[in-house]
């Protein structure tokens, strides 16, 4: 199948990535697990192994040179960072583990100060598991009632539903921008304004967004807004809270230890100021800077043109598959990013995954990390394939082939 | 014939395939061939549920041998666990009990036991030799 729309320099693009080149069972690798994690492009490997061969130290408190080093590499990707996003101010960027940690140090401030026994929080049906159990975990402590937003059958968020949820009892809304799972984009910016319309806060989860779209939180204005760095083409361990100033400057911190102190006495501690009352101990300095890196990699590619082509990729995969007899396409949002969940008449999610790895071909099965979601659509799971900028049309032909082959096999 | 045997059979078989797509095959023949569980035995119960399918065992005790049937919703999961009832089935708890599983190994299909493949099935491997502990006392 020839493409004629070639928006990206897919060649050279996939030769930054080193991974891309491998063969898995004797066939070259075609990686569909995007969604799970990206893969990594030499410019981020380089910047992790400059990390260790010339800068390495701890940050913030040294008085020599290499400290000095470190420190500014460190916080000059948290201005990368700022400007990725569009924050207004560097020390609204919160360095984190990730995703996860990012909305668990959310809930576990807020849960601290603001949350009181009838208060709720209001998730949407289509939620990660991260961005559910935390809640769930702070709701119990503090009394608290968790309040869910139903979608639709082509796996849409209901405004409607969400508005009559809404009320001056809602003291926080968490919802995801893109879903993991379906590949839905939730109209988000309109959530966050009805949100604040009753003063509820919003944290929006756009681990499944940044790698694929342009975010700007301002224009957003959402009080929150987490993402992971190893699904945008960074290192594993490495994650971002942004918050506005206000909000943070007001939240007690999550955890206790240096970094995060301005004075220590056995009677009593003071906090650091932002960012790094919300950073306690060392963090994972050269993944904060390799992130910086990848930010880089993918503005010298261009977010506009990667949101183009993939969703390019996407339309067509989708297509391709449709005319698979027996396949059930999970999510059919009319705005989708990234994602293909499915399922086979006839056949288990795993049985196809199972197979077509032995074909080279790396998606994911199972509940996504979305048992609730599932459970919507009265499945145990799906199939999914999830793309990123570096996958070919080629690439889809080959998964489908594979697919048609499974499918032959297992009927 | 013994757990060791079984196995031995087992192997043998599989010798047969040369290419990872024929074994598949076998074994999703396997898995359609064998209706290895009645519906009353589907029970919550006898779930052994991993993360990507799910497993259901069920054990009982006939003339001193452990009589296990088995299912699953993936068919090459259930393939593979209709060649583990193969070998373990009929078996005194005692041989159950001291027996090494070695087969799935031989045949190359030895990422099916591993921990991240959280298909259910070395949780069923273990949940036999639970069972053959539980029955000694018993047998």
């Amino acid at each position: 199948m020839i493409h004629s729309k070639t928006i990206l320099d897919i060649k050279a693009i996939r030769s930054d990535f080193p991974i891309l080149s491998r063969e898995i069972n004797g066939k070259p690798l075609v990686y569909l697990d995007n969604g799970a994690s990206s893969q990594k492009p030499k410019q981020v490997l380089d910047t992790i192994s400059r990390y260790y061969e010339y800068e390495n130290s701890n940050i913030h408190r040294g008085i020599h040179t290499l400290s000095q080093e470190a420190t500014n590499a460190y916080e000059e990707s948290r201005k990368t960072v700022q400007t990725f996003i569009n924050a207004k101010l560097d020390h609204e960027v919160i360095f984190t583990a990730g995703t996860t940690e990012s909305i668990n140090l959310v809930a576990a401030s807020i849960g601290k100060k603001h949350l009181q026994k009838g208060d709720e929080i209001i998730i949407s049906t289509m939620e990660h598991h991260s961005n559910i159990v935390p809640w769930q975990m702070i709701c119990e402590e503090k009394g608290a009632i968790l309040k869910v937003v139903p979608i639709n059958e082509k796996g849409e968020f209901l405004m409607n539903e969400f508005e009559q949820l809404l009320s001056e009892k809602t003291k926080l809304v968490a919802v995801t921008h893109v879903s993991n799972t379906l590949g839905t984009i939730n109209p988000v910016k309109e959530i966050i304004q009805k949100s604040h319309q009753k003063g509820a806060l919003v944290l929006i989860d756009g681990a499944q967004a940044v790698p694929h779209t342009k975010v700007d939180v301002q224009d957003l204005d959402c009080d929150f807004y987490v993402f992971s760095g190893h699904k945008m083409f960074a290192p594993t361990g490495v994650g971002i809270l942004y918050g506005k100033e206000n909000i943070l400057n007001d939240l007690p911190p999550y955890q206790g230890g240096g970094d995060m102190i301005k004075t220590v006495t056995f009677e009593k501690t003071t906090y650091n100021c932002l960012p790094h009352k919300m950073e306690a101990g060392t963090p994972n300095i050269s993944g904060g800077i390799a992130l910086a890196s990848a930010i880089d990699y993918m503005n010298s590619i261009g977010i506009e043109k990667i949101e183009a082509y993939e969703h390019e990729l996407l339309t067509y995969a989708t297509a391709q598959i449709k005319q698979i007899e027996g396949v059930r396409i999970i999510g059919e949002a009319n705005k989708k990013a990234s994602v293909l969940s499915f399922l086979v008449e006839g056949t288990h999610p795993s049985d196809i995954g199972m197979i077509i790895d032995k074909l080279g071909i790396a998606i994911r099965t199972g509940h996504h990390c979305t048992e609730p979601l599932m459970n919507r659509f009265e499945i145990p799971g799906t199939a999914r394939a999830s793309f990123a900028f570096y996958n070919t049309f080629e690439e889809v032909d080959i998964f489908i082939t594979a697919l048609k082959r499974a499918i032959k096999m297992l009927l | 014939m013994t757990i060791q045997e079984a196995q031995n059979e087992i192997v043998e078989e599989f010798a047969l395939f040369d290419e990872w797509m024929d074994k598949y095959e076998h074994i999703i023949e396997i898995g359609k061939d064998l209706p290895i569980i009645t519906d009353q035995y589907k029970t919550e119960e006898n779930l052994i549920k991993g993360c990507q399918s799910r497993v259901w065992l069920h054990a009982e005790l006939k003339n001193n041998n452990i009589i296990f049937t088995a299912d699953s919703d993936a068919i090459i999961t259930k393939g593979i666990v209709g060649l583990v009832i193969r070998v373990f089935s009929n078996q005194t708890p005692l041989d159950i009990a001291q027996s090494e599983l070695f087969f799935i190994d031989q045949i190359g299909l030895k990422e099916h036991l591993s921990p991240t493949r959280s298909n259910g099935l070395l949780a069923m491997v273990k949940q036999i030799k639970m069972y053959s502990i539980a029955f000694q006392a018993k047998a």
